[in-house]
């Protein structure tokens, strides 16, 4: 089991968490609490609200997208990746199910902590917002290609 | 009641109290001689007076005829006497006098042990017809009176009673004849210091009663205070949610000092007058040795009185201001307990009694209800006079299915309490079976009627006692029970007049529920909470309930094997990642240090977590073992890591509540105590600074606090310590600890702990629920539901049933009502606190017991419901508006007719 500096590392190693302050970063691992899932179990369903964020520390999660009865793996997740901190940031509902592929341990952060390490450190908040930006330019390039890309099929 | 004490004493003790008065009198010559041999002692043996030449000799037990010269002119010798020689004189008058000392004490022994259980019955006798009237007050009494008050006065304040009945008539008559005596002596001897004597006495026989009368006073008011005292600090206990809900603990306090003021002020009042009145009465019979000796004195120098009479008058004097004292402190006790005794009787006296005869036990088979309810122009009014219900005019049938439904203060709930005889009709008659409500005895309305409200309340006991409280109506066999009653405990019980029956037997009658024996009774109430949605709650409660494994020895043997095959499935049932079992071998991760050095359960309170930094014990296995320093800089280093992580965050910071191990607002002490130690050794650290560190670092978990702290080492160190520590233990006459061994049951914790034994990962996501289905599952597998579910019948429900929920006291209620197999069962919003889809199917369960009985035997509902909607589920309905039984009809009728139907269901 690995102790709470090893676990100070591993979030060093999040590029969200990558320029914050060690103690705090100590702090935001001593709050967290470690949990473990087996292979199939959820770590969250698609729709629920949200009310933590996850660190995977080791195994690999698959991000499972329901759509009515079927079940679709859109994408999956290894070591050091950060989930669900959307659903806590804004209250949307989750909008993916998490389900560990194997033994998953993860690092779960409630969101009141997220929050309160937020308002303790504005450089993390910077870097939320600047983390948040880039998706979102990516995510509308995303969108601008496809659009391209349906306006052609149309055509 | 006898509103007189003396009296109501007199009555209840008349010939115990004349046999004492014979065996007082019978006591004073043993008495006297007791007083007066010595004298003789002195005079002929010792000094030798009648002894005078060598070989006179006395007479032992001679005895004259007292006052034998006067009558028949010459001394009349009764016995001649045992003829003794001066040394063998000695002897006899000195055993004598041995003899007397120990007749007399032994007199004393039995008029004191005779007065204190005359004083004993009577009191027991008092508080019992006290009690007996609490159950015959109408219930409407209860509103009025609170609780406390009335435990108070039949508790406390009859207590002083019982020291004085023992006393109240001989101690005068013994005290006064003494007092006569003396006075007569003194009369005899001179007729002029006689009359002065009478006269002071007579002044204070005057003087003292008027000072007195403010002193009654007084203790009227402070018995009224001290129960009014009683009274409110009840109410505050009982309602003390109410107080820390609206911020009002002030308010109480406030309100406590006022009355604890008036108490003060009323007693010290009290003291004030009654050592003014001693005092007075000191002085006056000190004024009377002055004038004995100042005007005795010189009339024996003028020559008028001769100083052998003085000295007679003085010696007489001197046996007067003892009983006449005594007389006093009597009379000044009769009054304080007279007082009292009427206070108490005041407040038991009302004609509204219900009459004895309707509490008897019936002779034969209760009867059941043959035809129902006929209600003639019911009026209620309530206390202030504003009518509740105006002049209903029906008849209910003893089988219908009535809903009585009505807005909040129509009358509906009202009229559901006249049926059941808890609210009294004010006006017009209400008759069941023909008989009027109030002429109907105990035993009909009470078993043949079963009523419910919302409220509950159930007295401290286990879950089946209160569910067979309603099987106790009477004694199986009053005959048997009797027989086997000891003849005091009978004998003692009738001659206080208490009850008859006695408790210490089998009051359960299990016909009545229809089974023959305390299994079958069991059953029974499993099939009845089933029926109630109570029986998983009952189960799990039995569950986390704890069991005497030399009481249950086969149940525990089989939790242990239970235990077996849950830790030999761990890994089947995937928990071995997440359940860790207490193994004596294995340092537990998922425990504190703490916690696997003790590796048990307290029984204890020095052995409980937070008391371990600072048991003298585990100290001491700490410094044998080489822990003591290590755990030290261990919570050292927890401290400092601490207060280096959350040192610096707001208190109302929410990475707080991450820390288990320490309270926020601890944070500064623990600074101030790593800068007081800094690098100092241990045994330098004062010992409440070593217990603050200690603290930590017992509490410390590795796999939650994840510090890195713990080395393997340290934890093999902790246990070998573990095993010293235990071997102490078990050294000690009472152990203190239930250690955790694979193979015994640790009788301090819960059944479910117990086949666990173990700890559950707080890591994994729902782990303990997993945890605890899966031994639910376990047990039921191994067929030890029953036996856990009978566990859960032995839970102790707490004082008024507080242990459980509302829903749940609501739903014991009703499986309680259901037992009691009634003819008619009625019911004010019973239910409230259910869900309306629960209450629905509570409704149903009733009907289905209701049809369980053949046709023209079926049981009658009559409900008032919660909600309106509720009503067409009935055969009839009934509805309320402003105390106006405004319609009477058939359901469907209602519910498909009526315009206020409709309005109410909306």
């Amino acid at each position: 089991m690995a102790t709470l500096t090893e676990e100070v590392e591993m979030l060093r190693k999040i590029p969200l968490f990558a320029s914050i302050d060690p103690g705090k970063l100590k702090l935001l691992a001593f709050a967290s609490d470690r949990k473990v899932y087996k292979a199939g179990q959820d770590l969250f369903k698609q729709g629920e609200t949200g009310d933590s964020a996850y660190v995977i520390v080791s195994g690999v999660a698959d991000v499972v997208v329901e759509n009515d009865a079927d079940e679709l793996v859109v994408a999956s997740l290894g070591e050091n990746e950060f989930i669900g901190e959307i659903s806590i940031l804004c209250d949307v509902p989750r909008t993916a199910t998490i389900r560990a592929r194997e033994e998953l341990q993860t690092l779960k952060i409630k969101k009141e902590h997220f929050l309160g390490l937020v308002t303790q450190v504005p450089d993390l908040g910077i870097e939320v917002m600047r983390e948040l930006a880039s998706r979102l330019s990516k995510t509308t390039a995303e969108l601008g290609e496809a659009r391209r890309e349906l306006s052609d099929v149309k055509k | 009641m006898e509103r007189n004490l003396l009296r109501y004493i007199w009555q209840h003790s008349r010939s115990d109290q004349l046999w004492m008065l014979v065996i007082i009198l019978a006591s004073m010559p043993t008495y006297f001689l007791s007083l007066e041999l010595p004298k003789r002692l002195v005079n002929e043996p010792i000094q030798g007076v009648g002894f005078e030449n060598p070989g006179d000799t006395g007479f032992f037990l001679q005895m004259h005829l007292p006052f034998g010269e006067t009558l028949f002119g010459r001394p009349i010798m009764l016995f001649e006497g045992f003829e003794f020689e001066r040394i063998g004189f000695l002897w006899a008058l000195s055993i004598s006098f041995l003899a007397l000392v120990v007749a007399n004490g032994l007199f004393k022994l039995y008029i004191n042990t005779y007065k204190g259980r005359m004083g004993e019955r009577i009191l027991r006798r008092l508080r019992y017809e006290l009690f007996d009237r609490v159950l015959r007050y109408p219930l409407s009494r209860f509103r009025r009176t609170r609780a406390s008050e009335i435990a108070s006065m039949i508790k406390d304040e009859v207590e002083p009673m019982g020291e004085f009945i023992g006393d109240a008539f001989t101690q005068p008559l013994f005290l006064g004849g003494q007092a006569l005596v003396a006075l007569l002596f003194i009369f005899l001897q001179n007729l002029y210091l006689g009359f002065a004597t009478m006269i002071v006495i007579a002044f204070q026989a005057w003087l003292i009663p008027i000072l007195r009368r403010r002193l009654i006073e007084l203790g009227k008011q402070r018995q009224i205070a001290a129960r009014q005292f009683a009274g409110r600090l009840g109410e505050v206990v009982e309602g003390i949610q109410e107080a820390h809900t609206n911020d009002t603990t002030n308010l109480e306090r406030a309100e406590m000092t006022s009355i604890l003021g008036r108490l003060f002020f009323i007693r010290f009042e009290l003291f004030q007058r009654k050592f003014s009145v001693k005092f007075i009465n000191n002085l006056l019979i000190q004024f009377l040795s002055f004038f004995f000796y100042a005007v005795g004195g010189y009339l024996a120098i003028r020559g008028t009185l001769d100083i052998g009479q003085l000295l007679g008058v003085i010696v007489a004097y001197k046996d007067l201001p003892a009983p006449v004292r005594g007389l006093i402190d009597h009379d000044q006790k009769r009054l304080t307990v007279e007082v009292r005794y009427m206070q108490i009787i005041e407040q038991f006296t009302g004609d509204e009694l219900q009459p004895k005869e309707l509490h008897q036990i019936p002779e034969s088979e209760v009867p059941n209800i043959k035809e129902g309810y006929e209600i003639n122009r019911l009026g209620v009014e309530d206390e202030t006079g504003s009518k509740l219900i105006e002049s209903a005019t029906l008849n209910i049938g003893k089988s219908e299915r009535v809903a009585v439904i009505g807005k909040f203060g129509s009358g509906s709930s009202t009229f559901t309490e006249v049926l059941a005889r808890i609210t009294p009709a004010t006006s017009g008659k209400v008759t069941l079976d023909k008989v009027s409500l109030e002429d109907q005895p105990e035993y009909i309305m009470g078993r043949r009627i079963a009523f419910l409200d919302g409220g509950t309340y159930f007295p401290q006991g286990s879950v089946s006692d209160t569910l067979s409280y309603v099987l106790k109506n009477q004694p199986n066999d009053p005959e048997a029970a009797e027989s086997n009653t000891d003849s005091l405990k009978k004998m003692e019980r009738k001659r206080s007049a208490n009850f008859h029956l006695e408790f210490e037997t089998d009051w359960i009658n299990y016909e009545k529920a229809g089974v023959s024996n305390q299994d079958e009774l069991a059953e029974k109430f499993r099939e009845i909470l089933t029926d109630v949605n109570l029986e998983a709650d009952i189960r799990a409660l039995g569950l986390r309930g704890s069991l005497d494994p030399e009481e249950f020895p086969e149940l525990a043997s089989a939790l242990l094997e239970a235990r077996e095959i849950f830790r030999g499935r761990l890994v089947e049932l995937g928990f071995d990642e997440f359940v860790e079992p207490f193994d004596p071998q294995k340092y537990n991760t998922q425990s504190s240090v703490g916690e696997n050095l003790l590796f048990g359960t307290a029984i204890t309170k020095g052995f409980e977590d937070s008391a371990l930094p600072a048991n003298a014990i585990i100290r001491k296995i700490l410094d044998d073992n080489e822990l003591h320093n290590p755990l030290f800089d261990m919570g050292k280093e927890v401290a400092s890591t601490t207060i280096e992580l959350f040192g610096d965050l707001d208190p109302g910071n929410p990475f707080f509540d991450q820390l288990n191990y320490m309270n926020p607002e601890d944070l500064p002490l623990y600074r101030e105590v790593l800068s007081n130690i800094g690098d100092s050794p241990l045994e330098s650290v004062p010992e409440r600074n070593r217990v603050l560190i200690m603290r930590l670092s017992l509490s410390y978990i590795e796999e939650q606090n994840r510090l890195g702290l713990l080395t393997e080492e340290m934890q093999s160190k902790i246990l070998t310590a573990r095993k010293a520590l235990h071997e102490k233990l078990e050294s000690l006459p009472v152990m203190p600890v239930a250690f955790y061994e694979p193979e015994t049951y640790n009788s301090a914790a819960s059944i479910l702990e117990n086949v666990l034994l173990g700890r559950v990962s707080s890591t994994t996501a729902e782990g303990y629920e997993r945890v605890s289905g899966a031994i639910q599952n376990l047990l039921d597998e191994l067929e030890l539901t029953d036996d856990v579910f009978r566990m859960g019948l032995t839970f102790n429900i707490g004082s008024g049933g507080k242990q459980l929920s509302e829903t749940q006291r609501q739903k014991l209620h009703l499986a309680r009502a259901l037992l009691k197999n009634p003819d008619i069962l009625i019911a004010n919003q019973a239910l409230n606190s259910l869900s309306a889809r629960e209450q629905r199917e509570m409704m149903e369960t009733v009907f289905r017991y209701a049809d369980r009985r053949d046709e023209d035997n079926r049981m009658g509902v009559i409900w008032a419901p919660m909600q309106a909607g509720f009503a067409n589920m009935f055969d009839r309905i009934l509805i309320f508006e402003d105390g106006e039984l405004v319609e009477d009809n058939p359901s469907e009728q209602i519910v498909s007719n009526s315009e206020r139907y409709k309005e109410l269901v909306v």
